[in-house]
């Protein structure tokens, strides 16, 4: 019998069946962030177990809170930092250096085809982009992970989600996952992997790829996966040349990822995007998801462009393509948060940052802060935020606050004019 | 090993999250006695009261499908933890809340909806006593009472023994 990619993953990382069903698996890396990691690594240091299962394997950035606000998030910034110099973690990304985890961790080439990856954040699948087994997990999971390198799973049933047609002018991968949320619900694929294949995937960047895979866990998903190809060879090519003698010698090798054509599945479902039209969430639910022209003309207070959903250049490019001579709505506030440094760079040499500056954006640092409600754009009650973000749940941006997700170019058009609007009316 | 039973809290609604459970704005608690006060804060469920005594008194939650979706944070656990709550009995579970639950010696329980649907039946002042062992639960009302079968896993039963995932680990790996 055939095998999907995860389950390829797993038997080559199986560590111990603790009972039937229940696996243990030898984790490549263990990426860190400031939120979740400071309180893994007191309990740790007072336990009398304040070691790590290898330096090499682990990675970690300060991104949610950064530069520290106050002198509780400046302590957690300080706890992961000592740690991390402690324990000689030459992948330690502090402030002039950081990003969005998400974002900066696959650009620095840490995530390979047929990796396992877990971090104490949700949207950890989205390094299932790269052919990956990659799975958000709490503190206790993270402190395990630190001072063993393994973490325990329930054994794996995946999704096969088929995606065919052709994307139109306007439409993006943020609309295609919203679209496929909404017909899985929050709860559709709970305990499963969801395998992305067909032609459109196959078509689509890393950076789209990303996307894809990052809202999974909207879906209720352990991980989004992507066949590892040419795309994501050429994305790593940078970081794997040492490995590889050519690029077709990367894809090739990658092929042992592909799912056998005789994998059995939970479920395959097929979306046909070709009529698909751009995407909003209306309510407190990632499935909460309309066509925007249902609802043009909902006015919002703010439009926050970042994340680790869509905070990439790819990204930036399909909102300066609208916002381009062109301003902010009276009254709307936009802010700009490029992923990464290296993203900011390439919009600064592209003239991306200009034309937000020109249109009316505040840019900031690399940081998760605005998505989460930490820092850097929260709401005030009963406003409301056009945001390329991967969550709206009540209160999300801030208490009494309402996000409607969207793709970069429709908030990038419904900053222009102060209402959701369709970007397709201004491309 | 921690206490499993007591004074019952209905949470009636699907998909409650964990920004609803401990907005992210408490993220930065480096402790988690801290986080006890700010218990479901930003829940949104008719006639639910984060600083009613029901609340403070139970010692069991009972809910629906989906229960705990969205982060990561393990700061949704501690915080029934820190406030005597060591069981979540619902329809379902998000993933990693599930997980969480465990790895530090808690118990989900997760039973059918006929179930969950019986014990909120009962009404108000509920008492709930469960038997890790035999699998069973018994949930007392003032008038009524009903008693359901659940099924524990082997390993998830160990790590409840162990006192948790770190526990099991350190000693197993």
């Amino acid at each position: 019998m055939g095998k999907t990619i995860t389950e390829k993953i797993f038997a080559a990382h199986l560590r111990d069946t603790p009972c039937p069903g229940n696996v243990v698996l030898d984790i490549d890396v263990v990426m860190c962030h400031e939120i979740t990691t400071p309180i893994a690594i007191t309990d740790l240091m007072e336990r009398g177990m304040d070691r790590v299962f290898d330096p090499a394997g682990i990675k970690a950035v300060i991104d949610h809170v950064t530069p520290s606000k106050d002198s509780k998030t400046a302590t957690q910034a300080k706890i992961l930092r000592d740690w991390a110099r402690r324990h000689h973690i030459r992948d330690f990304f502090d402030i002039g250096a950081n990003g969005v985890c998400h974002a900066l961790f696959p650009e620095k080439g840490f995530i390979r085809p047929g990796n396992t990856v877990i971090m104490g954040d949700s949207h950890t699948c989205t390094h299932g982009a790269f052919g990956a087994f990659a799975a958000g997990i709490g503190t206790t999971d993270l402190e395990v992970g630190i001072l063993k390198g393994v973490c325990s799973f329930k054994e794996p049933e995946t999704m096969k989600i088929e995606i065919t047609g052709c994307l139109a002018d306007g439409v993006y991968a943020k609309d295609v996952i919203l679209h496929i949320i909404k017909k899985l619900t929050v709860n559709g694929a709970t305990n499963k992997v969801m395998e992305f294949t067909g032609p459109v995937v196959e078509k689509m960047s890393m950076e789209s790829r990303m996307t894809l895979c990052n809202m999974a866990i909207e879906a209720g998903a352990t991980c989004g996966v992507c066949l590892p190809d040419r795309v994501t060879a050429d994305y790593l090519w940078p970081h794997i040349q040492d490995d590889y003698p050519t690029v077709a010698a990367a894809v090739a090798d990658f092929k042992k990822y592909h799912s056998d054509p005789d994998a059995v599945y939970a479920e395959t479902m097929t979306f046909e995007i070709s009529g698909l039209t751009p995407q909003v969430t209306f309510g407190f639910k990632p499935d909460e998801v309309k066509d925007i022209s249902e609802m043009a003309g909902t006015r919002v207070d703010q439009v926050y462009m970042g994340s680790c959903t869509n905070g990439r250049i790819e990204d930036l490019r399909q909102a300066a393509r609208i916002l381009k001579g062109r301003t902010l709505a009276a009254e709307v506030r936009g802010i700009l948060s490029p992923a990464t440094p290296a993203v900011y760079a390439q919009a600064m040499e592209e003239g991306i940052i200009t034309i937000f500056m020109q249109a009316g954006f505040c840019v900031t640092n690399p940081t998760c802060g605005a998505c989460l409600g930490m820092s850097n754009g929260v709401l005030a009650e009963g406003e409301s935020c056009a945001s390329t973000t991967n969550r709206n749940f009540n209160g999300r941006m801030g208490k009494g606050g309402m996000v409607h997700l969207m793709s970069p170019a429709a908030a990038a058009a419904t900053a222009v004019t102060g209402a959701i609007t369709d970007p397709r009316d201004f491309l | 090993m921690k206490q499993f039973g007591g004074p019952a809290l209905f949470l009636d609604r699907n998909d409650i999250n964990t920004d609803e459970i401990i907005p992210a704005k408490y993220l930065t608690e480096s402790s988690k006695k801290a986080l006890a006060p700010y218990i479901l804060e930003d829940l949104k469920l008719d006639g639910f009261d984060p600083r009613s005594r029901a609340l403070q008194d139970a010692r069991v939650i009972v809910t629906r499908a989906n229960f705990g979706c969205g982060s990561s944070r393990e700061h949704a656990v501690w915080v029934f933890e820190v406030n005597g709550i060591n069981v979540v009995i619902g329809e379902g579970f998000a993933r990693i809340f599930r997980q969480n639950m465990f790895n530090c010696g808690m118990l989900a329980v997760e039973l059918p909806k006929t179930d969950i649907d019986r014990i909120m039946g009962l009404g108000d002042g509920v008492e709930i006593s469960v038997d890790i062992e035999a699998g069973r639960l018994t949930a007392r009302g003032t008038a009524d009472e009903v008693g359901c079968s659940f099924t524990l896993n082997p390993f998830d039963r160990e790590l409840i023994l162990a006192g948790g995932w770190l526990a099991y680990a350190d000693k197993k790996y």
